[in-house]
């Protein structure tokens, strides 16, 4: 019977965890498939015929048609252009007279040598397409059959302005939609009316649907500035309905807000730009809500993850951890070290799952450094809760030195995995970064696990079994030693899963824990000791509150006086939040 | 037997040890060529000014954490307090002198404060910055106290609560809206009572009011512990519920104590920022203020001697090690922390109580009954 | 109720939806010894948090002496009304001698500026002596408490409310853990403190429990089952079946 007893308990933690683990894994799977961006389709490259002509017309002898040419070309906009451009600056723009055909303007490429003679592989000149054979593989044309279109001092410098911008306007061509939105703004803010027939374009092609109203605000910024008020205030009426956000500030101009400008001439699109005004800040207004909800969920998240192993340790062993912060700072190092070993020793394409191999690694180091604290300190001084506070604090400080010095005194460099960069984009002006998402997910997921852990499994039976009564359980067959060395371990562990989740939105170094034990201990106090459900509302509850005051009274006076709310709440709650009202002297 | 022994010559230990540190030790700085074997130079003089500043501030949390049995992590604020208030006087001390040449300090010319900030106005008189060193920190004490002892928060909860003030207030102390010399704290002081701060009869003279208010501290809590209200304090310690059931507001006790301790630390702060020349909110965070605790813990808690004796030697280790061995200082104090607590619980003090007893069991092997344990029935404490 | 030291009247209290009294009417005369039983969560406990202050009760009223409310008081001021306490497990000083634990628990000014500059008055000291006299420590009276065998510790504590002068004392299960001859001593003890006050014993022990009351309290599921003498209350048939229909 009592055999029995230990060899499930010995059986069960592992499983327990395995399923955790299990349940993370495919967390990040979904993760992984969210961070897949959706490519941008190869842009359909038809010469628009007008383009073609005026393309072709650099073909002539005469200097100054070819800079007419050239400099009318630059002054589209077109980034499709682009390579035309740099290749006539650089001198790899030809005309080629294919046999028996019409001679064309074509760009071309690196000379490649074939026996004794050059060849050139040729682009198309508005797309910069390859040329390709009647094989479909890529044409060669010796180079004598070329013939260089000359750019001299004079077009190169007639055309230089107009390159830069198209370098920008080439971004609309990037196949990340934030290049292409950045871009966007910035061609916006030219203003140049000759842009918009090219942002129209590439709105018509536009896959994702932020970008559509990056360009379509862009559109109608440009178009704000038309003679024409009839488009002025289409425009304006237009920017208030997409909620364009970069343009409330040419809106409040507009309007006549904006101290010593009167505002645009015509008063239909002075109210309209008004109105408009008014729709954004009522939008803007939203979106800061939301943004500081989830600025305090996430808060809150890192907040909950961490307290979530001291709820454990403290709540249900008595255990003050002040440790706590540096199994954080371990399970970040480990990260750490599982990201050198993934560039050290495995192809580079393998790095984004570094991160998810990391995680199991820092519960891993964690928990075993947390099992050797339980098995050689902790152990003695169950019961004697100030006593663990100062053992544990001097477990910290040895923490620190050593890993300062295995790693250095300096931050570690962690790179985050290419699918946590970024964010998600609910709404416009509303991004919700991924690191913080899959913190706010990891979070829940830990607290589920723990839930499921102690609660539906029989090694979290026998956890809960010896926190509540020692003596009986240790009659009944259960090891008290061993279950509270796994329980130790296992809130160890989730300390290092929170510090690896930490190296993915702060620094990573040996004063890592400094930062966050307070905060961890006020969560748990405030929540009440041996209360999960305590900790959760707390942390979360915390964090919001963090974030909310934030805004108004700086990071520094917003937690003293969290620090004073948590004190008059103990004043009418001393046991916390969720504690039980306990009977007996 | 150790308690005879401890009576017998207990007193005159103390005694003792007060005239070495308030006579002999300046005596031998001031009257003695620095080729001697006994000279003491002002350097170290200045060190053990700064240890006894700080065993004045072990004092008090003695009282609070080895007497009351309340673990405060957050003494460094008191300390930092009573610090500030000197650190302000001596920063108008100064008058025009500073860089900037301003009636201003420094650091507010820096930060292009035009005016003096109100607050510090009483600061340019001596009394009223004697008087605040006690009453600041003291009433912030009674203050937090009241609103933590009154609702019974105690025990971890405590701890944790006062560690968080810790951390609020150094991040207060930080900030330059505070017009307190943000992180770089109070520094640059050249005198005080129109003395030059840096002379060696000043630091003398400073060394040695520190150590006159030693004294004058140790008897306070003395006094306090030997009162039937100091064994109302080890009664709360023991059974608080008891306490409370036997009609006495437990919480008055433990705002008292805690108020004293704090104003103790004040003190301790003000003779502090003299003597080393600068007090930066580095001095009053979460690190310090847990650091204080080992001090008392090492020199053993419940004892009055043992504040003192740990105080000393917890930073001349500090002192010597930090310059000698800087990497492994972290691991001594790391390790003073695990083994006080695990085979020391009484510290240095306890330990040397117990050196007759262990003697006695090294010589009497063939007496395998040991001591009984009946043989000592006096009360814990001095 | 002119003959009725303690009054509760319908007192509930609730902890995390487990009703531990339940509309709970009970009270005690002047100058009674009064036991409690009951099964384990009968409420026992929870009826001297009540009585004590530590507990609040969620609604009804908790009357000492006619006039005073205990539900609004301070444990510390329900202590200076005139109720002792003696916890389950024996909660003493350990550090201070038998003699300063009597002392500081005596009746007195209790403020923090009496007990730092006042010394301990005659009478006092009298009490002391006396009460040592009755719970049997005079010989040790220096020694460190902490030092005193388990069953000493539970009489210095009964000592200790006892120096208080409660006029009702409170006694939570006192033979617990001790030796037949320390119960027998402990109820000799009872019985002589209880002629000069009212005490409300909860215990466990049905052979103590015979020894030394007069009238029995049964509860369960916090509420007031049954109420008379020892005897009648044995042939209850609901106690019965309460305390062995469940074996």
């Amino acid at each position: 019977m009592k055999q029995a007893g230990y060899m499930a308990l010995r059986l069960t933690p592992k499983s327990g965890l395995a399923r955790m683990m299990k349940a993370l894994s495919v967390l990040l799977l979904v993760f992984c498939i969210m961070g897949i961006q959706g490519t941008v389709d190869a842009r359909a490259a038809q010469t628009p015929s007008e383009i073609q002509a005026e393309i072709a017309k650099l073909n002539t002898k005469s200097r100054k048609k070819r800079t007419e040419a050239a400099v009318s070309l630059a002054k589209r906009g077109d980034p499709m252009l682009l390579s035309l451009l740099l290749a006539l600056r650089e001198g790899s723009l030809y005309a080629w007279k294919p046999a028996g055909g019409e001679a064309r303007v074509v760009i071309g490429g690196d000379a490649v040598k074939r026996g004794d003679k050059e060849f050139l592989p040729l682009f198309e000149a508005y797309s910069n397409a390859p040329l390709l054979d009647a094989l479909g593989k890529p044409l060669l044309v010796p180079i004598d059959q070329v013939k260089e279109i000359r750019a001299g001092r004079r077009i190169r410098r007639a055309i230089r302005p107009y390159v830069n911008r198209l370098k920008n306007s080439a971004q609309l061509l990037s196949p990340d939609p934030n290049i292409r939105r950045a871009a966007s703004t910035r061609m916006a803010r030219l203003g140049d009316p000759n842009l918009i027939s090219v942002l129209r374009k590439f709105l018509a092609a536009e896959p994702h649907w932020l970008t559509r109203i990056a360009f379509e605000e862009a559109i109608a910024l440009i178009e704000m500035k038309s003679v024409d008020a009839k488009v002025r205030l289409a425009a304006v009426r237009e920017l208030g309905e997409i909620n364009g956000l970069n343009a409330i500030g040419d809106l409040k101009t507009a309007a006549g807000l904006v101290a010593g400008n009167k505002g645009d001439t015509d008063p239909a699109v002075r109210a309209e730009a008004k109105a408009a005004v008014d729709e954004i800040e009522y939008y803007l207004g939203w979106t800061s809500f939301i943004d500081t909800i989830f600025r305090g969920a996430s808060l809150g998240s890192i907040f909950l993850l961490m307290a979530l192993g001291l709820a454990i340790v403290f709540g249900l062993m008595g255990v003050i951890n002040m440790a706590h912060g540096e199994l954080m700072m371990i399970g970040a190092y480990a990260t750490f070290v599982v990201q050198g070993l993934f560039i050290s020793y495995l192809p580079e394409n393998l790095f984004g799952f570094y991160f998810i191999l990391a995680l199991p690694a820092a519960f891993t180091a964690a928990g075993l450094v947390g099992y050797l604290m339980e098995i050689s300190v902790i152990r003695h001084l169950y019961g004697r809760p100030l006593e663990t506070l100062l053992t544990t604090w001097g477990i910290s400080l040895v923490l620190q030195q050593v890993v300062r010095q295995v790693f250095g005194a300096q931050n570690v460099d962690v790179k985050a995995p290419s699918w946590l960069s970024g964010g998600y984009h609910l709404i416009i002006g509303v991004q919700f970064p991924y690191n913080r998402l899959f913190i706010i997910v990891l979070a829940a997921v830990c607290v589920a696990g723990t839930y499921l852990f102690l609660f539906r499994t029989r090694a979290g039976m026998r956890i809960r079994a010896v926190t509540q009564n020692r003596e009986m359980s240790t009659c009944l067959g259960v090891s008290s030693r061993r279950v509270d060395a796994w329980t130790f371990a296992s809130g160890a562990g989730l300390a290092g899963l929170a510090g690896a989740a930490l190296s993915q939105v702060g620094n990573v170094g040996p004063d890592l824990g400094q930062n966050y034990i307070v905060d961890s201990f006020m969560v748990v106090v405030t929540g009440g000791v041996g209360k999960l459900m305590g900790a959760i509302v707390a942390g979360l509850g915390l964090g919001g509150m963090n974030k909310l005051l934030e805004p108004a009274m700086g990071a520094v006076f917003a937690k003293v006086v969290i620090l004073i709310m948590v004190i008059l709440f103990l004043q009418r709650r001393p046991e916390g939040l969720f504690a039980t009202r306990a009977r007996g002297a | 037997m150790t308690k005879r022994l401890e009576e017998k010559f207990g007193g005159a230990f103390l005694i003792a040890a007060a005239l070495f540190f308030v006579v002999i030790m300046p005596s031998l700085n001031a009257f003695t060529s620095p080729d001697s074997a006994l000279h003491i130079s002002g350097f170290t003089l200045n060190l053990f000014g700064k240890f006894l500043a700080y065993a004045i501030l072990a004092l008090g949390l003695d009282l609070v954490w080895g007497y009351t049995g309340i673990l405060s992590l957050g003494h460094g604020v008191f300390f930092g307090l009573g610090a500030y208030c000197m650190g302000m006087y001596l920063s108008l001390a100064i008058g025009a002198e500073g860089v900037y040449k301003s009636a201003l300090p420094d650091f507010l010319v820096w930060n292009q404060v035009k005016e003096l900030p109100l607050f510090w106005k009483p600061f340019y008189s001596f009394p009223f910055t004697l008087l605040a060193v006690v009453t600041v920190p003291a009433l912030f004490a009674a203050g937090f106290g009241y609103l933590t002892f009154r609702t019974r928060i105690r025990g971890v909860y405590f701890a944790i609560i006062t560690q968080a003030l810790a951390l609020s207030v150094w991040l207060v102390f930080n900030r330059n809206e505070m017009n307190l010399g943000g992180t770089n704290g109070l520094t640059g002081f050249k005198k005080i009572l129109g003395l030059e701060l840096n002379s060696a009869a000043t630091q003398r003279g400073l060394y040695i009011a520190t150590a006159i208010v030693l004294c004058g501290a140790y008897l306070l809590c003395r006094w306090i512990v030997s009162s039937r209200a100091g064994r109302i304090l080890l009664a709360i310690r023991d059974a608080e519920n008891r306490v409370l059931y036997s009609g006495y507001t437990p919480s008055n006790y433990k705002l008292f104590v805690f108020t004293v301790s704090a104003a103790l630390a004040g003190v301790a702060g003000a003779l502090y920022a003299p003597q080393v020349g600068i007090i930066t909110p580095g001095r009053i965070g979460v690190l310090p203020s847990i650091e204080m605790v080992i001090w008392v813990a090492v020199g053993g808690r419940g004892t009055l001697i043992g504040a003192i004796v740990g105080a000393i030697t917890v930073n001349w280790a500090r002192s010597y090690l930090t310059s000698s061995f800087p990497d492994y200082w972290l691991y001594f104090q790391g390790g003073m922390f695990i083994l006080v607590v695990h085979f020391m619980p009484d510290g240095i003090v306890g330990l040397v109580r117990r050196l007759p007893e262990f003697a006695k069991k090294l010589m009497s092997k063939r007496n395998r009954s040991g001591p009984s344990p009946s043989g000592d029935p006096s009360a814990a404490g001095d | 109720m002119a003959n009725t030291i303690l009054f509760m009247e319908d007192v509930s209290v609730t902890f995390d939806g487990f009703k531990a009294l339940n509309k709970l009417n009970f009270s005690v005369d002047y100058g009674e010894l009064r036991c409690v039983i009951g099964p384990n969560g009968a409420g026992k406990t929870t009826l001297l948090d009540v009585v004590t202050g530590k507990i609040r009760p969620d609604s009804g009223s908790v009357i000492f002496k006619e006039t005073t409310h205990l539900d609004r008081m301070q444990q510390e001021e329900i202590a200076n009304a005139g109720i002792g306490r003696k916890f389950q497990t024996p909660t003493i000083y350990e550090n201070l001698t038998v003699r300063d634990n009597l002392e500081l628990s005596a009746k007195q000014d209790k403020t923090v500026k009496a007990m730092l500059f006042g010394g301990i008055t005659g009478p006092v000291s009298a009490k002391v002596n006396e009460t040592l006299g009755i719970i049997g420590l005079e010989a040790k009276q220096s020694w460190r408490a902490g030092l005193l065998a388990h069953g000493e510790k539970q009489w210095l504590e009964i000592g200790m409310v006892v120096v208080q002068d409660p006029d009702l004392l409170l006694v939570d299960e006192p033979v617990a853990g001790m030796t037949e001859s320390e119960t027998q001593n402990t109820a000799d003890l009872l019985k002589r403190i209880a002629e000069e006050r009212s005490v409300l014993v909860i215990e466990h022990d049905m052979n103590f429990v015979h020894e030394i009351a007069k009238r029995v309290t049964v509860l369960h599921e916090g509420a007031v089952i049954c109420e008379g003498s020892i005897d009648y209350v044995h042939a209850d048939e609901q106690v019965i079946e309460l305390y062995l229909g469940r074996g």
